[in-house]
């Protein structure tokens, strides 16, 4: 049956496009940033892990040990630096995300242009893990499924940080209600600093599985930008569930698409999906009217 | 509550619109006369800066009023020029252009209709990702229907001709948002940029406004793309559909500032001289430096060009405060040379004190 095996191909796909939104959700959800150069973080360390294979012979799950930390603390100065006079400026809601919006559309072309200055514009590409693997009769190759398990365990992870402990409560309330957070006590600003430095975090990690399975270039990152924005608005702004869900949903649609349609269309089925929860429930999948 | 206007007052109102009205006219004889007047180099960035005058005014028709910032300008600039691109050898140049905009209309009458009426980042993500779908689209239908992968658009419209147009096409969208600001529309999309929800109390239709306001801004977008098809002989999708235009036209936009109606003029020409320069001297780091420069104006200049004269002309305006005559000041900066050097904490505390004002140290946790 190769629909089911193009339907589980595409749950895979979903899978990291589910952690690419949930990071992108912190950035949003919580600190309440639109990062328009988030992609960018994808892209510099899918470079990262290209370079650490093809130099240094590093397997890129090891790589991400150094390109985690090093897109974390990227993206804490961004916000200290860059976003924090636009927070202080802005006084509604409404300013900041338009503030930022076109801080971050500069700071994409300024990311964008240095990578490809720094690595060419050619599409890159190594082999690790190519092998296919039998899983119950159907064929996947390994990279995609190791992409799914190491997304599955950051995904689990943020789940557990978030309902676990304290700081992921405060994350929560800090998702909710910003006011409120303040009021009870919250370091709103320092928490969000944490979280849009954590989204930074997952990015790279998603950068890294990605490059092990597709090829890229320097100007892939807005691709991925636009499906998180699309995926993080169907799921519900602040909600990592709804972000869970609507992820694999659009690896689904984008999978039966390139196998039954055309693989070049992937925007055009995300941006296709995003209309019909648009037209159908204008407060995204699992809102409340 | 009217405000009545004496005769006085009518006669110098009047005087004050025909000297308007005349200099203006002047100004696009002249600007008409160029053509003959410059070199082919020269006429090629005219032909630059009155397209992005067009688009950066009509984008502002939209941005400037209701305070979405659209970055679907790309995409409409791109269907005009890839319509005109398709239908060049089945109709005549002039019915491509009407075409051109009847589809550019269309699409932003559905894209209006279905963005505008929720809440604004929709439209926002909507239109960063419109001009990226439609070029995946039209390669996907070229590839696999028509099998033609680039269009050729040889028509006798030279430069010249191109140029006049669009400068026509510039008075037009002047004149459209000098009307707006006049019209009961304009007013309405003033109190929407202000406050959304006011403007729904007191009776308008927000999102009748909004979409009538992008379907007018979007045909000026799209003829204008249809007007540089001509000029550039050779349309693929992957150069009609180039994201840059969005970007150029908001960075031009935010330079000149949207308080004016003319505050895009002062954006573009020097944007445009600018990514001319760059283009040429330093081809590898141009989206680097425009990032660079973009960043900037976000971050030093948020009300343009026009708001940085708006100030100096507020500061020329003032009397001068001169209690103790002209020597009080020179005593003051005398007073202020001569004051002793106090570096309590040395060169590096006189460092960290400037550099805790600006990046407070983050509060204690509880």
């Amino acid at each position: 049956m190769p629909a089911i095996e193009v339907i589980l191909g595409g749950i895979i796909l979903g899978g990291l496009y589910a952690l690419v939104a949930i990071g992108f959700n912190l950035q949003y959800g919580v600190a309440r940033i639109v990062n328009l150069a988030y992609g960018e973080f994808l892209m510099g360390a899918a470079f990262a892990a290209f370079w650490l294979f093809t130099l240094f012979r590093i397997n890129p799950i090891v790589g991400m040990i150094f390109s985690m930390p090093v897109s974390f603390a990227a993206n804490w100065l961004i916000y200290r630096v860059l976003m924090l006079p636009l927070v202080r400026r802005a006084r509604t809601r409404q300013e900041l995300e338009g503030e930022t919006i076109l801080a971050t559309f500069g700071l994409l072309f300024v990311l964008r242009g240095t990578a490809t200055l720094a690595f060419s514009a050619d599409n890159r590409y190594y082999d690790y893990l190519g092998a296919p693997l039998q899983i119950f009769g159907f064929t996947f190759s390994a990279n995609r499924v190791l992409a799914f398990a190491m997304a599955c365990v950051f995904g689990g992870t943020i789940w557990l940080v978030l309902n676990r402990t304290r700081f992921g409560a405060a994350l929560r309330a800090l998702a909710i209600d910003p006011i409120g957070a303040e009021l009870v006590g919250i370091d709103v600003r320092g928490l969000s600093a944490l979280a849009f430095a954590a989204g930074g975090g997952l990015v790279a990690a998603a950068g890294t599985l990605v490059s092990t399975f597709l090829s890229f270039n320097p100007a892939i990152g807005i691709d991925f930008t636009m499906k998180a924005l699309v995926v993080v608005i169907m799921g519900g702004i602040g909600n990592m569930g709804g972000s869970l869900i609507a992820g694999v949903l659009l690896g689904v649609a984008e999978a039966l698409c390139s196998y039954y349609i055309d693989s070049g269309l992937t925007l055009a089925v995300a941006y296709a999906l995003f209309l019909i929860v648009l037209v159908v429930r204008p407060r995204g999948l699992f809102g409340t009217p | 509550m009217t405000v009545t206007e004496t005769p006085k007052d009518a006669r110098i109102r009047r005087t004050r619109a025909a000297i308007a009205i005349g200099a203006l006219a002047v100004l696009v004889v002249a600007l008409a006369t160029v053509p003959w007047l410059v070199s082919d180099y020269g006429l090629s960035l005219m032909v630059n800066v009155m397209s992005y005058l067009v688009l950066t005014i009509a984008w502002a028709l939209f941005s400037g009023t209701t305070r979405l910032v659209s970055l679907a300008t790309s995409a409409f600039f791109g269907i005009g020029m890839y319509t005109v691109a398709v239908l060049i050898k089945l109709l005549p140049l002039y019915a491509t252009f009407a075409v051109a905009i009847g589809v550019g209309g269309a699409v932003a009458l559905i894209v209006g209709v279905l963005t505008l009426r929720i809440a604004g980042m929709f439209f926002v993500i909507f239109g960063f990702g419109l001009s990226e779908m439609i070029r995946e689209l039209t390669v996907w239908w070229e590839i696999n229907q028509t099998h033609t992968m680039g269009r050729y658009v040889f028509v006798d419209f030279d430069t010249t001709v191109i140029y006049e147009h669009l400068l026509g096409l510039a008075v037009l969208v002047f004149l459209t948002g000098w009307l707006l600001r006049r019209s009961r529309l304009g007013l309405a999309l003033l109190v929407i940029g202000e406050d959304e929800t006011v403007a729904r109390q007191v009776g308008i239709n927000v999102p009748f406004a909004k979409v009538t306001i992008f379907i007018v801004s979007a045909m000026f977008m799209t003829l204008t793309g249809a007007l540089m098809a001509p000029r550039f002989g050779f349309i693929n999708p992957n150069f009609a559909f180039n994201p840059l235009v969005s970007f150029q036209v908001v960075i031009m936009a935010f330079l000149g500032g949207l308080q004016q109606l003319w505050g895009p003029v002062l954006g573009v020409i020097p944007l445009i001289i600018l990514s001319e320069e760059l283009q040429t001297e330093f081809p590898f780091w141009y989206s680097v430096l425009l990032g660079l420069v973009f960043m900037v104006i976000v971050y030093f200049l948020p009300r343009g060009v026009t708001g940085l004269l708006e100030d100096g002309w507020a500061a020329l305006a003032r009397p001068l405060e001169l209690p103790r005559g002209f020597t009080g000041p020179l005593l003051d900066a005398w007073a202020w040379l001569s004051r002793p050097i106090s570096l309590p904490r040395g060169i590096a505390g006189a460092i960290e004190e400037r550099w805790s004002k600006i990046m407070p140290p983050p509060t204690v946790r509880r």
